[in-house]
């Protein structure tokens, strides 16, 4: 079986470097980071944190260099999602592509360019340290399933699983895969961009009381997106987002959003916030808070260019 | 016949007040800290910009050095006017109160500390502070004023001709509250998004193209303090989303104070501003959740500086 990680960031790393330990996969990373790319090819992939892992995925920029690939793993910023399948749509001319990204409406622009779609939701994360070396921060579970314009077939779905389970990322194939995507699209939306806006760690958000009652309205909302589309939520996100409040777990967690704000980088709020947004329109759910916090985000990456 | 003025609070609009006036009128200034008294006493009140004189001011952090005057305009940030009102609060019987705040609720701030009669004002004009003794003259534009507390109409005419002869803009009203409340909802709305986007008052503000332009935003939470201010019974004076967009189109990018403060990591007016808004919306039973949203993330964003 052959697996192509597109996009190769710290998820797609972890991907990539675990699967690569398989006898049986050959994996190869496409990454636009040509120290990445070098670092990897010269000495192999290499994880460290949760897990230790010294594999030698084949590592390209060049998107020309890839072979006809069964399965895409998308992995990139969702911003990124178009440009990257793009470029590497033929190398899965005859396999399916599943995304593993943050937000709503990336298996929507992959299907704009392959045949076969697979929706998916992961939670393990991590960071990259130095090209070639990323740091493996937690471990989680990722759901796999149709996507249901453009499906992939329940059987090819089963192999991904399969394969990413035996390298070390426990994965489930389901019917439907929404449930997970959505609770996890909700618990981002209604926690990150109040990070972001605020400067606030995730327990500091959840310790203010009025600030704790703003990121349920969030969630209200996006539950009732969710709800509109007739999607059972897997769990309820307020139970995570109160988990990950306690000191012990998330407490002093900058939200990647808030991460990216400092930084001055592009954010995934058209694809959170802003995808609940659309959903909601397209199901008639009004969504006025996350749209408040939509064009709030959007107006703070828009100071940076003045 | 207003001869001596005492202007509380030396901040940009305070030091636009006292440098003008003293052309017109014997100034005295009551400031918060003790090497700004000197400095203004040293080297008087410099006008740029639109101006270009210096003014001759009695500066002093103690209201019992200054003479008795027959108007005080409170012209403090709003974060300063507890400050200031205590130390006004024993003083000044024979004067007229004036408060110049952002928002609402300033008048009541002062009126608690004395009995003094009290007239209301909302201020337009800008301008930037390069020093304790030199503030430019910005945006020329009026400051408008009503009666409150024991004044009448014909009060707040006699300031605001003093205040148009020493060369500033301004206007009486019978009735303030139409405008104050156009203000406090175009203030609410510029003021919290830019506090909290960093942007300046730019074209971003009018913009409603496409699901997610901030200009959108801005007419929701104009809409939410139009439905306020109708429960309250006041019939606005200005459409404050024309005020948006008229400012928007000046062509030069105005940085709102709040957003000058959270880029200095100072307090905010969020509560005499969209605080009020937020208050005054429960008080008549109108929802106002954007607002009541916006308002608790620029408290947060304060407080974050405490980390």
């Amino acid at each position: 079986m052959r697996i192509c990680v597109v996009g190769c960031g710290a998820v797609g790393s972890l991907f990539a470097a675990n699967l690569a330990t398989l006898d049986d996969v050959e994996v190869w990373a496409y990454d636009a980071s040509q120290a990445h790319v070098d670092a990897i090819n010269a000495n192999g992939l290499r994880l460290s944190g949760a897990g230790e892992v010294l594999s030698h995925p084949r590592a390209t920029s060049d998107p020309a260099e890839l072979p006809q690939c069964d399965f895409g793993i998308v992995a990139t910023k969702a911003m990124h999602t178009d440009a990257a399948i793009d470029a590497t749509a033929h190398a899965f001319a005859a396999g399916s592509v599943a995304t593993v990204q943050n937000g709503i409406g990336n298996e929507e622009v992959l299907a704009r360019h392959v045949e076969r779609v697979i929706r998916g939701t992961t939670f393990p994360a991590g960071k990259i340290l130095e090209p070639g070396h990323v740091q493996w921060d937690v471990k989680g579970d990722t759901t796999l399933g149709p996507f249901e314009p453009k499906p992939a077939a329940q059987e090819e779905i089963e192999r991904l699983a399969d394969a990413c389970t035996r390298g070390g990322m426990p994965t489930t194939a389901v019917a439907d895969a929404r449930g997970p995507q959505w609770r996890k699209v909700i618990f981002n939306a209604s926690t990150n961009p109040i990070g972001a806006l605020t400067g606030l760690t995730h327990g500091r958000v959840c310790e203010r009381p009025d600030l704790r009652a703003l990121v349920s309205g969030l969630v209200n909302e996006g539950k009732a997106v969710a709800a509109a589309q007739g999607i059972e939520l897997d769990s309820d996100p307020e139970v995570l987002i109160d988990h990950a409040a306690k000191p012990d777990v998330a407490y002093n967690h900058k939200a990647s959003m808030l991460q990216d704000v400092e930084a001055r980088r592009g954010t995934e709020v058209d694809y959170l916030n802003g995808g609940i947004v659309r959903f909601g329109r397209e199901h008639g759910v009004p969504t006025p808070l996350n749209e408040a916090i939509w064009a709030l985000v959007k107006g703070v990456e828009q100071s940076w260019q003045q | 016949m207003i001869k001596r003025v005492c202007v509380a609070g030396a901040g940009v609009i305070g030091s636009l007040l006292a440098g003008h006036l003293a052309k017109v009128a014997e100034v005295s200034v009551l400031v918060r800290r003790e090497e700004h008294a000197q400095a203004l006493n040293e080297h008087g009140l410099r006008m740029s910009g639109r101006a270009d004189h210096t003014g001759t001011v009695l500066a002093s952090v103690d209201p019992a050095e200054l003479p008795e005057p027959d108007l005080v305009i409170v012209a403090c940030k709003g974060t300063d006017l507890g400050v200031i009102a205590d130390r006004l609060a024993g003083h000044f019987p024979a004067a007229t109160l004036m408060t110049v705040q952002n928002g609402l609720g300033a008048e009541d701030v002062v009126g608690a500390r004395g009995a003094w009669p009290l007239l209301s004002s909302v201020t337009f004009m800008s301008g930037t502070r390069h020093s304790d003794t030199n503030v430019e003259y910005v945006l020329d534009t009026a400051t408008w004023i009503g009666p409150y507390r024991a004044t009448t109409p014909a009060d707040a005419h006699e300031v605001a001709d003093l205040i148009v002869s020493s060369g500033l803009k301004a206007e009486a009203f019978d009735d303030l509250r139409p405008a104050q409340w156009s203000k406090l909802i175009f203030n609410a709305t510029v003021n919290a998004v830019a506090a909290l986007t960093e942007l300046p008052h730019d074209f971003h503000f009018a913009q409603i193209d496409e699901l997610g332009d901030l200009g959108l935003l801005v007419r929701d939470l104009v809409d939410e303090g139009k439905a306020a201010a109708a429960a309250a019974g006041i019939e606005l004076w200005e459409d404050p989303w024309e005020m948006n967009v008229h400012a928007t189109q000046r062509g030069h990018r105005h940085y709102p104070s709040m957003l000058e403060d959270v880029e200095a990591h100072r307090p905010t007016e969020i509560e005499l501003i969209t605080g009020a808004l937020v208050r005054e919306a429960a008080r008549t039973g109108v929802p106002v959740p954007l607002h009541t949203a916006l308002y608790r993330l620029v408290r947060a964003k304060e407080a974050s500086y405490s980390e």
